[in-house]
């Protein structure tokens, strides 16, 4: 099940590019964000994802499009890796009918069932047991497709996670566990956060089989997901804990003061971006090749941001009829 | 005693100081409440003062530190537990309601717990359905707790400062959106009772219930309805457990109408309850229904005209009276 990078040579190069074009297209995404941001077109907390991008992608390319994804509030990257595209992403941000939740969620709630990406969630660590329970829909009707969830170290404190990760151990649910583990939540460092350093510890206690890495190359995070995978595919739920880092604050409000510039700039130089392009360069990607498969990124995001602008704004007689299947309850 | 101009936030940040200075087992918790000078720096510069053992930084983990929280009022410490915002609470909502709200009466009245929960609560801008909910109605039916929502910071002081003082579990309710608004707090009232609602303006042909930032869109709306000849009376109820029925219904017997202003949802909630009151105990002097200014009976949505449109605005209020006088 492993993918292995030196036994599929002649796909690796074409490879890395999908996965290096949809990591700058989340990137772009992200900072046409912040700009819509700063001129009052995203409202709301804005939790952007740039410095992760090789989570998500790496993450994706390990699974079926069949297979599901939940995430936090920090989900544009997860949204965007699975296929959810810019527009779609673009015009929730900006309140849009034609939002992929027609403007009612907003950034931080987006929903894609098409492509299985099942949100985009705002309580820190509520969306854990609620993975698990799209796994255990697959198990009951027998299906083969697997769930990743993904979540920051600062939801290993709350009873979810372990209510979650117990549960699906114990019913052997087809789900990999992804805790992003950035260093930081909100303001708190990990080792305030919590009592030891390695996350993926946690998985002891519940008999599930682990995992940990530090995001360097998109591929690594690849292969060890592949892996996990391939558990849950066979029953085995596991914890995989990556460790990246967000290079902006926590939300738009965030200055970002409990660490030093100097912290920031380390992680910065390991821009796993910058390693996939040295990467793609060094297996024989001309420059200008990159340079044409960047502006087409580059008008990809700007098309989405013209049709983000361009759209109608949801009318109000969505509020009911989106809250209840049926006719409203009142 | 001087009288000064205190943003809402300030007003709360010298209650607690006030209280810690005063009593050594008064403590507060809560996450980025510390070394990040709170999520919306209401406790700012705290941990400075005070030191970690008093000020406490936690884990994402509500029902954790609430619980802890808890545990340790019992045993005579008076936690005040910081939400991030009052969203949050409802993952520690079993430890309120089954601790909390419950140890001293199961007990045979041997337990106290003297204990205050508060955060901002209620709607913020554009922060979507699972970060807007006005929270209060949820606590306020529940017996063994009491809750207050302060609108201005003399308020907001005072009534922090009995919240502490209290033998009972308070739950404390803020607003993002009145976190900056500066208000005059005169140095020589010190904790205000609860129970006691305030008329803020006075009139004659209408009674407006408000209370924290509705008290405020309500007072706006007055001022549009006097500009059209029509004097309303706003009761800016502070405190919604206890709720002080004599003065809305001193209130309604002089105005004859009532309508009430909250955030949140309009099935049962504070409204409701002040409307059953109102009917029950001022029926005789009613020339009209009581009604309710409300949010939307839907979940938040985040695109800001249909979230604009779902809160309570002066608009939707004036509108209300207009069409309850003119009927
Ligand atoms: C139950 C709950 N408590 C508090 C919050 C506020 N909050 C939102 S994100 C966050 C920090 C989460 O950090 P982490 O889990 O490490 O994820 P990251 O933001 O770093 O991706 C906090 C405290 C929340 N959304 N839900």
């Amino acid at each position: 099940m492993t993918p292995n990078a030196e036994s599929v040579v002649p796909d690796t190069r074409q490879h890395l590019e999908d996965m290096y074009r949809r990591m700058v297209l989340i990137r772009r995404v992200e900072e046409e964000c912040a700009r819509a941001y700063a001129l009052g077109k995203i409202g709301g907390f804005l939790h952007l994802y740039i410095g992760q991008e090789a989570v998500a992608v790496g993450a994706v390319a390990a699974i079926e499009p069949t297979d599901y994804v939940v995430t936090t509030y920090r989900d544009h990257g997860l949204a965007i890796a699975k296929g959810m595209s810019a527009r779609a992403c673009l015009a929730e941000l900006f309140g849009k009918a034609t939002g992929c939740s027609k403007g009612l969620g907003g950034s931080m709630h987006l929903f894609d069932e098409e492509r299985r990406f099942m949100g985009g969630h705002g309580i820190v660590g509520a969306h854990i047991p609620l993975a698990a329970g799209i796994a255990f829909a697959a198990k009951y009707r027998g299906e083969s497709n697997v769930t990743l969830c993904f979540f920051g170290e600062g939801a290993v404190s709350i009873g979810a996670f372990h209510e979650g990760l117990s549960l699906a151990a114990l019913w052997k649910l087809p789900i990999v566990f992804v805790c992003e583990n950035n260093e930081y939540a909100m303001g708190t460092p990990l080792d305030r956060s919590l009592s030891i350093a390695d996350v993926s510890a946690k998985a002891l206690s519940y008999g599930m089989a682990r995992d940990r890495l530090f995001v360097t190359d998109v591929l690594d995070v690849e292969r060890t997901m592949a892996a996990a995978v391939a558990r849950a595919r066979a029953g085995h739920p596991s914890l995989v804990e990556v460790r990246t880092y967000r290079f902006r604050g926590h939300s738009m409000s965030d200055p970002g003061k409990y660490r030093s510039a100097n912290e920031v700039d380390k992680h910065k130089a390991n821009d796993p971006l910058v390693r996939a392009r040295r990467d793609l360069l060094a297996l024989g990607r001309k420059e200008d090749e990159l340079k044409a498969l960047e502006a087409s990124v580059e008008d990809e995001v700007q098309d989405a941001v013209r049709f983000a602008e361009a759209s109608p704004e949801p009318d109000a007689s969505i509020l009911e009829t989106a809250t209840y299947a049926g006719p409203f309850a009142s | 005693m001087a009288i000064r101009s205190l943003r809402y936030r300030e007003a709360l940040r010298e209650a607690m100081i006030e209280e810690m200075e005063r009593d050594p087992a008064v403590f507060i918790l809560g996450e980025e409440v510390g070394h990040y000078d709170g999520a919306y720096k209401v406790t700012e510069g705290m941990l400075a003062k005070f030191g970690e053992r008093r000020v406490l930084d936690t884990p994402i983990a509500e029902a954790g530190f609430a619980g802890i929280a808890i545990g340790a009022a019992i045993v005579g410490l008076r936690p005040v537990v910081e939400f991030m915002t009052w969203n949050f609470s409802a993952v520690a909502f079993d430890q309120i309601l089954n601790n909390a709200a419950k140890l001293r009466q199961m007990s045979g009245g041997q337990l106290k717990c003297p204990i205050v929960f508060r955060g901002p609560n209620g709607s913020a801008k554009q922060v979507g359905s699972q970060h807007s909910h006005a929270m209060e109605h949820f606590y306020a039916t529940i017996p063994g707790l009491k809750v207050v929502a302060p609108a201005f910071s003399q308020d907001a002081k005072g009534l922090l400062k009995t919240a502490i003082r209290d033998d009972d579990p308070v739950c404390f309710m803020e607003s993002e959106t009145l976190y900056s608004v500066k208000g005059d707090v005169d140095d020589a009232i010190d904790a205000i009772p609860f129970g006691v609602a305030q008329v803020v303006r006075t009139g004659t042909r209408c009674t407006l219930v408000a209370y924290a930032r509705m008290t405020h869109v309500c007072l706006e709306a007055a001022k549009i309805l006097a500009e059209q000849g029509v004097e309303v009376e706003v009761v800016d109820l502070r405190s919604l457990r206890p709720l002080d029925e004599d003065t809305i219904i001193a209130s309604v017997q002089k105005t004859h109408y009532c309508v009430v202003v909250h955030e949140g949802f309009p099935y049962g909630g504070v409204g409701a309850e002040v409307a059953d009151r109102v009917q029950r105990l001022a029926f005789d002097s009613l020339d009209g229904p009581v009604l309710r200014v409300t949010n939307f009976d839907v979940p938040m949505p985040y695109n800001a005209n249909l979230e604009q449109l779902c809160i309570p605005s002066a608009a939707r209020v004036v509108a209300t009276v207009e069409r309850l006088l003119s009927r």
